[in-house]
């Protein structure tokens, strides 16, 4: 990995078309399963029909647009967006924190956003407000850990890493306090099952009140990628590039946040894929976060697919997501960091 | 361009670490600050550049105190060079040396080809565009602090600012850092602050030389005139002997350690 790479026509092509494809095969696995020629006909037709207005079909493709459609698809959007997001938050995190163990979870942050999100489904609140108030929580995590990591002006990747092990803890804790005094026969199973991740809450309906946040937030870091390099440096450093660090840090802490906090609102504490996807774009194309930023969303989107398939067609009863992704993504992670003997290149 | 600091005082709370600095560098002109451990000498780099804030005293270019340039012009005028530690992520040389471009590059924008170049050309003409393909995080010291330099070079600074840049260096890798800055200053005229840790690399690269002492003054002047014995014994606590000798047409000066005074 001794050579400057950079994102070319057919690299781009294959990141582009690797998530749709897992995509489509995600779409025709299931109790219903249907091949990906049947997936392609079956969208192309509702979405012909959708256009023409008028849908008279016979009643097998019934069936099949009824699962497409209603069932698979609006699950399989808000695993591509929020697999993407969290890896691309993820993949910030680290550069921002000069970190490469920074990620939602490890910085407090998807603790911070799960007690808001907690908090306001005590309260029955819609998913607006269960949204704004993971993000106001998730963003007060993030600042606890930065002010508590920031000893004379430089932070050490050891304290960031303990601080937001710290900041975590005490959100968590906050959770279950509020699981303690939740009522047991109706809020406490939600929540527990809501807090172990899942994407079965899948509806248009939530992703057009959640997806619009984290599509912001990625097109932002995306936009930002080159000049996270830059703030990866020290402070002085990044002055005396004539950069205003203050306010692009707060840029890309509000952009990760709002991703984090999202994704959390959406389908509970999924952890893991902010830390492993982002390493595997360095392993593949080294560090610059030119390329990194671009593979992570891809892979990120391809990744949770993946898992979200495997989640719900593996077993008769769902698997919840984050005790998926921790089984896989742990193990995966400990070969990856054998392999590179944990050099971050 | 004059580069100035008048009457510069600086420190926490009651303790005052820097008191009344006062030195101006001129175009192409070398000055070292040298300086016991923990005298404040990277303080002095830091509130000369603005990046802490003078209790007293400013900083001027050309007569215009530094907060008043936009701080995009400023660092088209002086480049700062950190110490090279460790570097924490594997960007590859040329990607670090094309991170000097920043104030060049739209802030949603990606580097052109001509960053591209320009950061090319700033690596060949340090004699380092042979590393343009190693991480940052493989290199060794001489090498990453090379590759700073040539970072720097990218905005077409008129001063450099340097931290310690041979500090940890083997012989040969000391004296290519050294022989860079002084090319820099004679062939193109770009003026140079150097901390350093070495009267002897002071009294080589040097026109001037800021010597500061634990009470919080300091000598300035030309660095031969500075650097003298007396001196050294009042601001490092050090008995020594400075030497002078001829090799190929060169004066050249050691500084020998002799007993603590």
């Amino acid at each position: 990995m001794d050579k400057t790479n950079d994102i070319n026509l057919p690299i781009a092509a294959v990141l582009i078309i690797l998530p749709i494809l897992i995509a489509l095969i995600c779409l025709g696995i299931g109790r219903y399963s249907l091949a990906i020629e049947e997936v392609i006909t079956v969208l192309l037709e509702g979405i012909k029909a959708s256009l023409l207005r008028g849908f008279n079909a016979s009643s097998a493709q019934d069936m099949a647009y009824v699962v497409v459609f209603n069932v698979r698809l609006p699950r399989i959007l808000l695993a591509i967006l929020v697999g993407a997001g969290l890896a691309c938050s993820g993949a910030a995190f680290q550069g921002l924190f000069t970190n490469p163990l920074a990620t939602p979870d490890t910085l407090g942050v998807a603790s911070g956003a799960s007690f808001g999100a907690v908090l306001a489904m005590m309260f029955d609140a819609n998913l607006i407000v269960i949204q704004i108030m993971a993000l106001i929580f998730g963003l007060i995590a993030c600042l606890i850990t930065y002010n508590i990591s920031k000893i004379k002006g430089k932070s050490s990747i050891v304290m960031v890493v303990l601080a937001g092990m710290v900041v975590s803890a005490m959100f968590q804790a906050l959770v279950s306090l509020l699981k303690y005094v939740a009522d047991p026969l109706d809020k406490l199973p939600s929540i527990t099952y809501w807090l172990m991740g899942s994407m079965s809450s899948a509806t248009y309906k939530t992703l057009f009140l959640g997806g619009p946040f984290i599509i912001v937030g990625i097109v932002l870091i995306f936009a930002l990628r080159w000049r996270l390099n830059i703030l990866s440096l020290n402070e002085d450093e990044v002055k005396s590039m004539g950069m205003n660090i203050k306010f692009m840090r707060l840029v890309i802490i509000l952009s990760a946040s709002l991703i984090t906090a999202s994704c959390v609102s959406m389908c509970g504490q999924v952890g893991w894929v902010g830390l492993l996807i982002p390493h595997i774009a360095r392993m593949l194309l080294g560090s610059n976060n030119k390329t990194v930023v671009p593979i992570s969303i891809s892979l990120g989107a391809a990744f949770m697919l993946i898992m979200d398939t495997f989640a719900r067609s593996a077993t008769a009863a769902e698997i919840p997501l984050s005790i998926l992704t921790a089984i896989i993504g742990a193990p995966f992670f400990i070969i990856l960091l054998r392999k590179t003997g944990g050099a971050w290149s | 361009m004059i580069f100035a600091v008048k009457d510069g005082n600086f420190g926490y709370n009651k303790r005052q670490i820097l008191h009344n600095i006062n030195f101006s560098v001129e175009k192409g002109e070398i000055m070292s600050v040298l300086g016991p451990n923990g005298v404040g000498k990277t303080t002095l780099l830091k509130c000369m550049m603005g990046f802490l804030k003078w209790n007293r005293g400013r900083t001027y270019i050309d007569d215009a105190p530094i907060e008043t340039i936009a701080p995009k012009k400023l660092w088209q005028k002086i480049a700062y060079v950190p110490q090279a530690k460790g570097a924490v992520f594997g960007y590859s040389a040329l990607d670090m040396v094309i991170l000097g471009r920043s104030a060049h590059i739209g802030t949603f924008k990606q580097p052109r080809k001509e960053d591209i170049a320009i950061a090319r050309q700033a690596m060949d003409d340090i004699g380092i565009l042979h590393l343009q393909d190693k991480l940052c995080t493989q290199m060794s010291g001489g090498e990453l602090q090379m590759v700073l330099i040539a970072r720097a070079l990218t905005v077409f600074p008129e001063m450099l600012v340097l931290d310690e840049p041979e500090s940890n260096l083997d012989f040969r890798n000391q004296l290519i850092i050294l022989d860079t800055i002084k090319n820099l200053s004679k062939e193109r005229n770009i003026s140079a602050i150097v901390n350093t840790h070495y009267p002897e690399h002071a009294l080589q690269l040097s026109h001037k030389a800021l010597m500061l002492n634990r009470d919080g003054t300091s000598f300035y002047g030309t660095a031969a005139e500075i650097i003298n014995e007396d001196n050294m014994r009042k601001s490092f606590q050090v008995n020594v002997h400075i030497d002078k000798f001829e090799r190929n047409n060169d004066t050249y000066r050691s500084v020998i350690p002799l007993s603590l005074a």
